[in-house]
């Protein structure tokens, strides 16, 4: 973490003060959230301000020129802007936030954050803004309904990324009134590390017990079984399926010796932390993607052998939270 | 907050955009130059049409040249760019030069609000009901405008959203309406046009001026009788008085003011409530000849009311008229030489006319009658469309045109009361007024502008002459539409053929009266009656403010009921379970946010099992309520009152 600067430091936390004391959200809050009123915030727009000046010169004509129905004008727009505030309001009000998908991305991916908006009123809210520091998305509400916007932000660290503060906010319906919402939803999305893009092929031996180990296809056949989509061609038992008729995969059972090991400690010594992390996630990318096995040996920590999604995500999960604060060894 | 850019404008805000622009423009149109509104509906229709799926801006040259053509073509229209019809020409070009540029949302916000100050601009001419429900329509239209910006939806359903807005802001304009002080304008100096428009009469007299305002039917005022009317004989009302004549003009002769009259009154009286329109003269019109009593008014010594200043809105006041005085017995010598000059060498016919009556008749009253007499047998037509008269205008009319209008009366009648040395001059006003049959309020209008002379006689004082009834005796009793020949140009409502179309504007002319009365003359003074009444003050201003905020506050209360319960409908069902579950919480066993009605009803029947059977028995009916069909109300009171009953 760089050092931030005195001044920085200062708007942080008085950042922080505000968003506790005003806006009443703690660091991180669990979904779903439902708005009360007390969370609701109302102020003019520019348009909203400029209007008023135009009323009050109307009101001033009006005076001058003792026009009576310039009052009512007048007043009828007040009156407008008024019920305006009410109708901001209420677009807002009792709106229920939940999470929605927040899939893990590889660092410089873009991170999607879902988040579900909805309400059981009946009438329509419509025009509401979600805003993150990076994007904003826009939801119309049929009455008692609910949708699922996405945000997407930039990911320039692996580990946990939080979705941050989020503004709901609307000017709905004449663009007078703004009223808003500021939250910090628990919500964050798993930045894994970046892949490296070259790496050079995994250790050809790398074997706990020793045994000797080679890329592919030398695994044990242990037999067939049905085809999943995930399998590769290559896996793809053709005579028997010429013979039977369906689709089937030729099921390869390594021993422990068999499987691929990815050892952190094995890596040259001259590679920086995170250029280790990337080597190894590309490698427990392309293992996976192979369908083979493999073993993920950290400090401190081993996963494995093992092989499939499951596998691939805590693996990848370990990478992403490696030395960081939170990181919790997966059971 | 960092704002997202504007987004660049559909189709749809610009459609809305134009009808509000249209509905704006239309009622300005007649009072605006041809070529301003022709370009206006040039811009609106060319961009509607030519833009429905691409909506493009017109290129960025067009609209400074356009604005600069055209705010010179106003410069030369108007002679200014300021005061009041400049000036709205001014903001009718600049909303059609807005539109034409219209591009992103912000352009449509200035555009509507462009619309609400051309739409308060209308009300300087006008302020009719009619004008009213227009300003209405087009609040509606811009609200409707500004709601595209954010939403689309059919006509219908945007129009709606726009009328629940109105209904909403009426309640809040209502109360602002009612308690904002008033304060009697203007605030500062306006524009010399401001009141431009306004007829009525005015302080001088040619040949011709009454004729023309006879053409308009406009109202003059409204009278209204406490008791019968006067007769039609009596309907003479009182406006300047002129004395002074130049051979072709007759203007007002300055005379000193009291603050009351300078007769005493005799006789019967009439008392009634004056509703005067706005003329933007000093005079109050009165119905000869007025008792002292006429609220914030002075009375001059040629017998005209005067208010303290110009009449520049509707303004009403109680008088009382007693016909039957004597005026005038005791008259300043000054003024009776005033109304003896005439200019050296005029009218030389009228004045030989003038000896040869006074030869004859000696005491004036006999050269009055004679003169009376002379004019029945001269034979003088009257007309609303007199021949132009020459130098010499009284000679011109009583020997060689023999047309007039009741001015050509009056004047040639004064002229020849003067050549034979009897004080006399000519007073301007209206004579005659219609009953209208749904309030009983006689309507006086401008066509009922009439002029007649008035002479002085010693020991009588001054005495009213009509030489317009000696030729034309119906004008009196019956109206213009009487006395004049079939074939003339009549103004059209004034024409006897068209009863039908006079009870219609008779009804409209009541619904305008009342809203004259209780909208239109809503003023600081009704303002305080009205809020007297409801036991207000409207001089503690602290009382007021009280009252405002009180009324705002509690609209503003129920918006926020109506907001809140918008939002979130109260559902009966929930509130009960709601209840259900505080009771097994304070008892120490909250739901967990996972847990379904049964299973919490489990483990908190374990948790009391003396309660079970009751805590199963609700969570059970609360289930059924819920989440099957075919369940009455019935059911669903059972709950709550076995919740209600439930105690741990």
């Amino acid at each position: 973490m760089s050092a931030l600067t005195a001044p920085r430091r200062l708007w942080s936390r008085l950042r922080q003060v505000i968003d506790r004391r005003l806006f009443r959200i703690r660091p991180a809050e669990a979904l779903p959230i439902r708005l009360p009123q007390r969370r609701i915030f109302i102020l003019p727009t520019r348009a909203g301000l400029v209007f008023g000046l135009t009323l009050f010169a109307m009101l001033l004509a009006s005076i001058n020129y003792t026009l009576s129905l310039g009052f009512a004008l007048t007043f009828l727009l007040a009156g407008l802007g008024i019920a305006s505030i009410f109708h901001a309001f209420r677009t807002l009000l009792q709106l229920e936030i939940k999470a929605g998908a927040a899939p893990p991305v590889h660092c410089g991916e873009p991170a999607i954050f879902g988040l579900n908006i909805g309400h059981h009123g009946k009438t329509p809210r419509e025009a509401i803004h979600i805003r993150t520091a990076h994007a904003t998305a826009r939801v119309d509400l049929p009455p008692d309904s609910h949708a699922t916007v996405t945000l997407s932000a930039p990911t320039t660290r692996r580990g946990w990324q939080p979705v941050g503060r989020v503004v709901i906010d609307t000017v709905f319906p004449l663009g007078l009134i703004r009223a808003w919402s500021v939250l910090t939803p628990d919500l964050k999305v798993l930045v894994y590390p970046t892949l490296e893009s070259r790496p050079p092929p995994p250790p050809a031996s790398a074997g706990l017990s020793g045994q000797a180990y080679t890329a592919s296809g030398d695994d044990e056949f242990a037999g067939l079984r049905a085809h999943r989509p995930t399998d590769s061609p290559r896996q793809i038992a053709w005579k028997a399926v010429a013979r039977s008729g369906t689709l089937v995969s030729k099921h390869f059972q390594g021993g422990a010796g068999g499987s691929q090991v990815f050892d952190w400690h094995q890596l040259p010594p001259a590679l920086a932390e995170e250029a280790r992390l990337h080597r190894l996630a590309r490698w427990v990318v392309d293992a996976a993607q192979n369908d083979a096995r493999w073993t993920l040996i950290l400090p401190g920590m081993q996963l494995g052998p093992d092989r499939g999604a499951q596998h691939r995500h805590l693996c990848l999960r370990s990478l992403a939270l490696f030395g960081q604060p939170d990181h919790v060894t997966p059971a | 907050m960092s704002r997202p850019p504007e987004p660049t404008l559909s189709a749809y805000p610009l459609r809305w955009a134009a009808a509000c622009a249209g509905a704006t423009l239309i009622p300005h149109l007649p009072n605006l130059p041809i070529w301003l509104g022709a370009l206006a509906a040039l811009i609106l229709i060319w961009r509607v049409l030519s833009q429905i799926n691409t909506p493009s801006p017109a290129p960025r040259f067009l609209s400074p040249l356009l604005a600069i053509a055209a705010g010179g073509l106003i410069l030369f229209e108007y002679g200014t760019l300021f005061g009041k019809q400049a000036g709205i020409a001014l903001l009718a070009l600049l909303l059609g030069l807005k539109y034409l540029e219209c591009q992103r949302p912000r352009d449509v916000q200035v555009l509507v609000l462009l619309c609400f100050f051309l739409q308060l601009g209308l009300f300087f001419d006008t302020q009719s009901p009619l004008i009213g429900i227009g300003a209405l329509a087009g609040t509606v239209l811009a609200t409707g405008s500004l709601l595209s910006l954010y939403t689309r939806h059919p006509v219908r359903t945007q129009l709606r959203t726009a009328s629940v807005l109105m209904l909403q802001a009426l309640p809040i304009m209502l109360v602002l309406f009612v308690l904002f002080p008033r304060i009697p304008g203007p605030l500062w100096g306006l524009p010399a046009d401001a009141f431009s428009g306004r007829t009525g009469l005015s302080d001088s007299m040619q040949p011709g001026a009454i004729s023309e305002l006879s053409q308009s039917g406009e109202i003059a005022f409204r009278a209204q009788f406490r008791g019968t009317p006067p007769p039609p004989e009596l309907r003479y009302w009182r406006g300047p008085v002129l004395t002074d004549f130049d051979g072709q003009r007759w203007t007002i002769r300055r005379t000193t003011v009291a603050d009351h009259p300078a007769y005493p009154t005799t006789g019967a009286a009439y008392d009634y409530n004056m509703t005067l329109e706005a003329h933007n003269r000093r005079w109050l019109l009165a119905l000869d000849y007025p008792a002292a009593g006429i609220a914030d008014a002075t009375y001059a010594a040629d017998f005209t009311v005067l208010g303290r200043e110009p009449v520049r809105q509707r303004i009403r006041y109680a008088a009382a008229a007693y016909p039957h005085s004597q005026a005038g017995k005791n008259e300043a010598i000054a003024s009776l030489d005033g109304a003896l000059s005439l200019p050296k060498d005029s009218n030389p016919r009228t004045r030989a006319l003038a000896a040869q009556l006074r030869e004859r008749d000696q005491p004036p009253e006999r050269i009055v009658a004679a003169a009376i007499a002379w004019l029945r047998e001269a034979d003088l037509a009257y007309t609303l469309r007199p021949p132009r008269l020459g130098i010499d205008t009284a000679d011109a009319f009583l020997f060689d045109t023999r047309q007039g209008f009741c001015e050509h009366f009056a004047s040639a009648f004064v002229v020849m009361m003067r050549a034979a040395g009897v004080p006399a001059r000519v007073v301007t006003g209206y004579q005659g007024g219609e009953i209208n049959p749904f309030d009983n309020s006689m309507v006086v209008r401008q066509s009922d502008a009439h002029a007649w002379a008035e002479v002085w006689l010693a020991g009588e004082g001054w005495r009213r002459v009509d030489p317009t009834a000696v030729s034309a005796p119906r004008r009196i009793d019956g109206g213009l539409a009487a006395a004049l020949p079939d074939d003339s140009a009549l103004p059209f409502l004034v024409r006897p053929d068209l009863s039908w179309l006079r009870t219609v504007r008779d009804r409209w002319e009541f619904l305008g009266n009342a809203w004259n009365q209780w909208v239109l003359g809503f003023d600081q003074k009704t303002q305080r009656s009205l809020l007297r009444r409801l036991g207000l003050h409207t001089d503690d201003w602290r009382q007021m403010g009280v009252a405002m905020l009180t009324g705002i506050g509690s609209l503003l209360a129920a918006l926020a009921w109506w907001a809140q319960h918008r939002a979130a409908p109260r559902d009966p069902l929930q509130r009960a379970w709601h209840r259900f579950e505080r009771k097994l919480a304070r008892a120490g066993v909250p739901r967990l946010p996972w847990e379904g009605p049964a299973d919490y009803a489990d483990r908190a029947a374990r948790h009391c099992p003396d309660q079970a059977t009751a805590i199963r028995a609700i969570a059970h009916r609360y289930a059924r309520l819920r989440y099957s069909a075919g369940t009455t109300a019935n059911d669903s009171k059972a709950l709550h009152s076995q919740i209600k009953r439930f105690s741990i």
